[in-house]
């Protein structure tokens, strides 16, 4: 070959050849695997829905046995008004479906430096979200006669994005159930929040709509009471972190409950 | 040697007794892990069932054939001053497809391997055997190598896991078949029985240690491998 291998142009030139070619062809993978990927995504949310409440799914009766126990989505706004509340079938792809609003990626773009920046000041929170649309999904199941409401959220750990749901019993003070899960965080410490024994702690809790704090997880080996539950030792900021979480997702849904039970009076 | 990119020597067979070794080499006397101790983090993450094992090894071995072929094949074109740039973006494009297709198609074992998958990027096996060996030969005995070296890491990763889940777990698990419990349930302690599981074997110090008794194993088979002073 008469072209120098080591000259700057052939370089740039063997470069610009190499990132179309493996941007084409990483492109082409992605978009030809999404729809299996998506599919994928809303069974296991479908599952960790059906788990807040204690129903043990798997990804092949995932959709059946929320379609069983889900009886109806309803997406609110941070004032808590009912924007949507639908029992239809579930369509992944309908953007409108409380089923589909992606909380965490609303966290992402704006509850996250929002919260930051109001530094635990709730009405300076509201006021940084009100113009920004949130939508809140909540899904309310029926379950052994009693209706359960299933709240997503989505917080911040020690290393990266938190999340899970909680499940309210019909008198929508009581933890029915709760899960949570985590993307990075530390092994044995963070990481064990997703674990049973910590989950198994929230369920019977009550919110307590007097306090400031509707829910607190103490610092882990600390007393709780009938509001509270203990932290992970070693864990401190994940579990801040879920105390933070927590707490500013069910005061948007409380506001929602509370509206709905004077409409009922 | 200018633009050669036929898929086998002429003048050499493939399976020539050279490149028999090249398969057979990786598997004991060269191996990634116990001797050449490449490899390890991941080995000792993701050993605690089987069935994560097998996935990862057949990822690594895809990564590995593919990254080792196609750098053999481009080692006459690409310019000297960024090789590790572009063995690294072959690797991390052949990563990023394994990645999305096991998210596709096993969604759970793909989320139990979580990070790991990303990782075998930076696992030195891989980036060792293209620099060591695609980039100075042709395609046809750097997929040999890849193969002989994906195994060499496979068949430690697989007796570990054996080793971790059949003592940790009391089971055996297969992609696709989920977790099989082979002993009767009434035989633990927690049914009133006599057996316990080690919990010992789910913990990440354990991996080391089984990876050191298979060390010390080949070693006393092999007394050539042990280092003199």
């Amino acid at each position: 070959m008469a072209i120098d291998k080591n000259s700057t142009g052939y370089t740039f030139l063997f470069s610009i050849i190499m990132v179309v070619v493996v941007g084409t062809s990483l492109a082409y993978t992605s978009l030809s695997l999404k729809e299996r990927q998506n599919a994928n995504a809303a069974d296991k949310k479908m599952m960790d829905i059906l788990g807040a409440i204690g129903i043990d799914a798997n990804r092949t009766n995932a959709s059946k046995l929320f379609a069983d126990y889900v009886v109806e989505r309803v997406a609110i706004d941070m004032g808590g008004r009912e924007l949507l509340a639908t029992s239809s079938a579930v369509d992944p792809k309908d953007k409108a479906d409380p089923f589909g609003i992606d909380v965490k990626k609303d966290y992402r773009a704006s509850v996250k430096s929002a919260v930051k920046a109001a530094d635990g000041d709730e009405a300076a929170l509201m006021a940084a979200l009100s113009e920004d649309d949130l939508r809140f999904p909540l899904f309310r199941c029926a379950k052994d006669g009693a209706s359960l409401y299933v709240i997503p959220m989505v917080g911040s750990g020690l290393w990266g994005p938190i999340w899970g749901y909680v499940a309210l019993e019909e008198d929508k003070t009581t933890i029915y159930g709760a899960n949570f899960d985590h993307k990075t965080e530390t092994p044995g410490l963070g990481a064990e929040i997703k674990e049973t024994f910590f989950t198994e702690k929230f369920k019977g809790k009550k919110l307590n709509a007097n306090a400031a704090a509707l829910f607190t997880v103490t610092k882990g080996g600390a007393t709780t009471d009938e509001y509270s539950v203990d932290g992970i030792t070693g864990g401190t900021i994940t579990s801040k972190g879920v105390d933070e979480m927590i707490n500013r997702t069910l005061k948007v849904y409380y506001r929602y409950f509370e509206s709905e039970t004077r409409a009922q009076r | 040697m200018s633009t050669d990119t036929a898929a086998a020597p002429k003048k050499e067979s493939l399976f020539s007794k050279k490149n028999r070794r090249l398969l057979s080499d990786p598997l004991d006397d060269s191996n990634p892990i116990t001797v050449q101790v490449l490899g390890i983090c991941s080995a000792l993450a993701i050993t605690v069932q089987l069935q994560q094992a097998v996935i990862m090894s057949l990822s690594v071995l895809f990564v590995m054939i593919g990254g080792n072929v196609i750098v053999s094949l481009l080692r006459n074109l690409i310019p000297d001053r960024i090789r590790i740039i572009v063995q690294l973006v072959v690797v991390a494009s052949l990563v990023i497809i394994v990645d999305q297709v096991l998210k596709a198609f096993q969604p759970d074992i793909s989320e139990k391997l979580s990070v790991f998958v990303g990782l075998i990027i930076t696992n030195c096996i891989i980036m060792g055997r293209l620099e060591a060996f695609a980039l100075g030969n042709k395609p046809g005995p750097s997929f040999l190598d890849a193969i002989g070296n994906a195994m060499g890491y496979a068949w430690i990763l697989l007796a570990v896991s054996i080793v971790r889940e059949v003592f940790g777990s009391g089971a055996i698990s297969l992609p696709g078949m989920g977790q099989v419990k082979f002993l009767p349930s009434e035989w633990f302690m927690s049914e009133g029985g006599f057996y316990e599981n080690n919990n010992l074997m789910i913990l990440p110090p354990m991996a080391l240690i089984t990876v050191g008794i298979i060390i010390w194993i080949q070693r006393s088979r092999n007394q050539s491998l042990i280092e003199e002073n």
